[in-house]
Formats: structure tokens, C-alpha cells, sequence
């Protein structure tokens, strides 16, 4: 026994493809025979994956040594380099045509995250600017969250929850969108494009339209990528100091 | 040969991350800004352009191919590497500003993909 596990441990990313190829198997059989394909055999996969996730801590299933590879294959290098792949079968005027509505929904997508998310943290009890900012950019992504808190200065605990609302917003896209995909309309290239300004974090995105439509994902992922970085840039600064005027003035 | 084709992904990736990183010292951020958006457009441009001038060969293809049909196996594996249990222990606040954030975004697909589309329809 223990030689088999220096052997996975020695190649831990080809355990991962393994153990991938297993879920999808079990996830694609099962939403055959037992949803009939109502539940897309993806959407139950990641869903899956999330499960599995619950077995370690920070980095999910890859926090046990057996699944370290996890980790490598799930990483952001190689999700990178398949999302930019995908761009082969994208069609390059539909981007140009959807141009503005995507940069609208990027920039309503980062405003109505962050200030929805102050709004609640303040109906929740949070007075102080730093903490409501901090949470409201933590409701844009996880990634935006956690810098915007270093740059004003909140406190630990505050950051660690808007790193929790940035990751069951990932959560929320990726089960909600096949879910919810057809009463928004959520068919077509153009309205991929808004969705993935609009959601922003660009995993929930990928993983949501992945189980929706894959050939939506490309237009999605293509304007979910420049999210994260308008919100860090917006959020410790303009909305930050917007904020910080607003409630002097209350 | 498929390597070609995987080559010319990994050339679009690197030189759109490169874009991405310098346009966020630009901006004064050390993040990457839109990297991946940039790499998608590179391979766009730069398929159509090979292939129009016919350079592209069946297998290049097939090397680009395989790598975005590696994406569902990815995002699955990616995850069960996200911190899940951070974002149920840290009680109701979190899951339930993440909730109605994102069930906000989801309601404003309709409303902002409408205006684009009457615009080209003029």
C-alpha cells in the first residue's frame, strides 16, 4: 500500500486526471439514467467537485496529500490556458457587435456588486467605511475582496468574510446559471458577454455557462477576465472615497 | 503537427498575460488585468490569419482542440480545490450577501443585454 502511494504522490497530476475522468464518468451516468439529462451531466460534476471539496480546508481536496494534484490541474495556469483555447471556436465579430453591451455590464457588474453588498452589509450591522467597503468588494470577486481590505486597511476578520462572499458567489454561478440560464435569456453570445461582465469572477462564470452551454463560455470568460482587475481598481479608490462622502454627509 | 498547434496557444497565452500584467503596472495595480481576454483575442486573430494564408494544417487544429476540451475536466477539478468550507463557516453574512449579489447580477443579464441588441438592430 504504501508503495502506491509514492507512486500517486510521485505523479500526482495524471492521479488528478484519473480521478476527473472518474467524476465525470459518475456524473454524466447518473444525470443519464437517473435525471434524464435535466441536470446537465457537467453542472452535476462540478457539484460534485464542490462536495469533494469539503474534505480539506483552503485548497479543497488538494489539501489531502493523495489529491495534491488536484491543485496543479485545477490551478489557474492550466484553467487559463483552456479558457484562452476555447477563444478558437469563438466567432470574433459577435464580440466586436456585443463591444459595448459588454463594457456596460462590466462596469454595472463591479458598481452594483460592490454597493449591493455594502447596502447588505449595512442593513447586517457594519458601520465603519472600511469594513463596508471591504465586504462590498469582496461581493465583486475573491480576489478583489482581500485587496481592496489590505489597501484601506480592514481588519482581518472582515477580509476573511469578504473572501467567503467572493467564493459563494463562485458557488452561486456555477450551480445557479443552468438553473436560471433560460429566464434571463441566457442563450446566445451576446448575452454570454454581459452575463460575464456582469458576474465577474471568472471561474463561477466559466463553470456556469460550461454547464449551461459550452460553446457560450468563451464570450463569457472574455469579459469576466477584465472584472477582477476594474474592481481593483475601482473599489479601494473611487468607491472607496464615494463612500467615505456619502456617509459623512448622512 | 499538433505540437504546432498547442505552440501558437501557449505563444497567445503568454504574450496576453504579458499585455495583461503591464497594463496593470499601467494602472497601478500588480494584478493582471484582462491577461487571458488579450491571449483569447490573439488566438482569434491570429487562427484566422494562418488559416487564410493556409498555413494551417488539420493537426494544428487538433492541438488547440484538445486543450479547450480539456476545460470541463479543469473547471471540475478546480472545483474541488476551492476553499468551500471558508465560505460555509463563515455563517450566514457571507452566503447570504454572496447570494443575493450574484441573484442581483443574474436579474440585470436581461436588462443590459437589451440594450446592446436594440442598438444593433437600429
Amino acid at each position: 500500500m504504501e508503495l502506491v502511494y509514492k507512486l500517486i504522490d510521485k505523479n500526482g497530476l495524471v492521479f488528478a486526471f484519473l480521478v476527473v475522468g472518474i467524476i465525470m464518468y459518475l456524473s454524466f451516468l447518473i444525470s443519464e439514467k437517473l435525471f434524464r439529462k435535466k441536470i446537465p451531466g457537467v453542472a452535476l460534476a462540478v457539484f460534485v467537485g464542490l462536495l469533494l471539496a469539503l474534505l480539506g480546508s483552503k485548497k479543497g481536496i488538494a489539501d489531502i496529500p493523495l489529491f495534491s494534484g488536484m491543485a496543479l490541474l485545477g490551478g489557474s495556469m492550466l484553467r487559463d490556458f483552456s479558457v484562452v483555447a476555447t477563444a478558437m471556436g469563438a466567432d470574433l465579430s459577435k464580440i466586436k457587435q456585443a463591444g459595448w453591451a459588454g463594457i456596460v455590464g462590466l462596469f454595472s457588474g463591479v458598481f452594483f456588486s460592490f454597493f449591493v453588498g455594502v447596502l447588505l452589509a449595512f442593513l447586517l450591522g457594519y458601520r465603519d467605511i472600511e469594513s463596508l467597503t471591504t465586504i462590498g468588494a469582496g461581493a465583486c470577486t475573491y480576489i478583489v475582496g482581500p485587496i481592496t481590505g489590505a489597501a484601506v486597511g480592514a481588519g482581518s476578520d472582515v477580509i476573511a468574510i469578504s473572501i467567503a462572499i467572493g467564493v459563494v458567489k463562485t458557488i452561486v454561478a456555477t450551480i445557479g446559471t443552468p438553473l436560471i440560464a433560460k429566464t434571463i435569456g441566457l442563450d446566445n453570445p451576446h448575452s454570454a458577454l454581459v452575463f460575464g461582465g456582469l458576474i465577474g469572477t471568472t471561474s463561477g462564470v466559466t463553470a456556469g455557462l460550461a454547464a449551461t452551454d459550452p460553446k457560450l463560455v468563451p464570450y463569457g470568460a472574455f469579459t469576466a477576465t477584465f472584472y477582477t482587475g476594474l474592481g481593483c481598481l475601482l473599489c479601494p479608490s473611487v468607491f472607496y472615497f464615494a463612500l467615505k462622502a456619502f456617509l459623512l454627509k448622512i | 503537427m499538433k505540437i504546432y498547434g498547442v505552440a501558437l496557444l501557449a505563444f497567445c497565452f503568454l504574450f496576453g498575460k504579458l499585455l495583461g500584467n503591464y497594463l496593470g503596472v499601467l494602472i497601478g495595480l500588480k494584478s493582471d488585468v484582462g491577461g487571458v481576454g488579450f491571449a483569447m483575442l490573439l488566438l482569434m486573430i491570429s487562427y484566422t490569419y494562418f488559416k487564410k494564408k493556409g498555413v494551417v494544417k488539420e493537426l494544428t487544429t487538433q492541438g488547440i482542440l484538445f486543450w479547450s476540451s480539456m476545460y470541463l475536466p479543469i473547471i471540475v477539478a478546480m472545483a474541488a480545490t476551492q476553499n468551500v468550507n471558508a465560505a460555509v463557516s463563515q455563517g450566514p453574512i457571507a452566503v447570504v450577501i454572496g447570494i443575493i449579489v450574484t441573484l442581483c447580477g443574474f436579474f440585470l443579464v436581461p436588462l443590459i443585454s437589451k440594450i446592446g441588441q436594440s442598438k444593433n438592430q437600429k
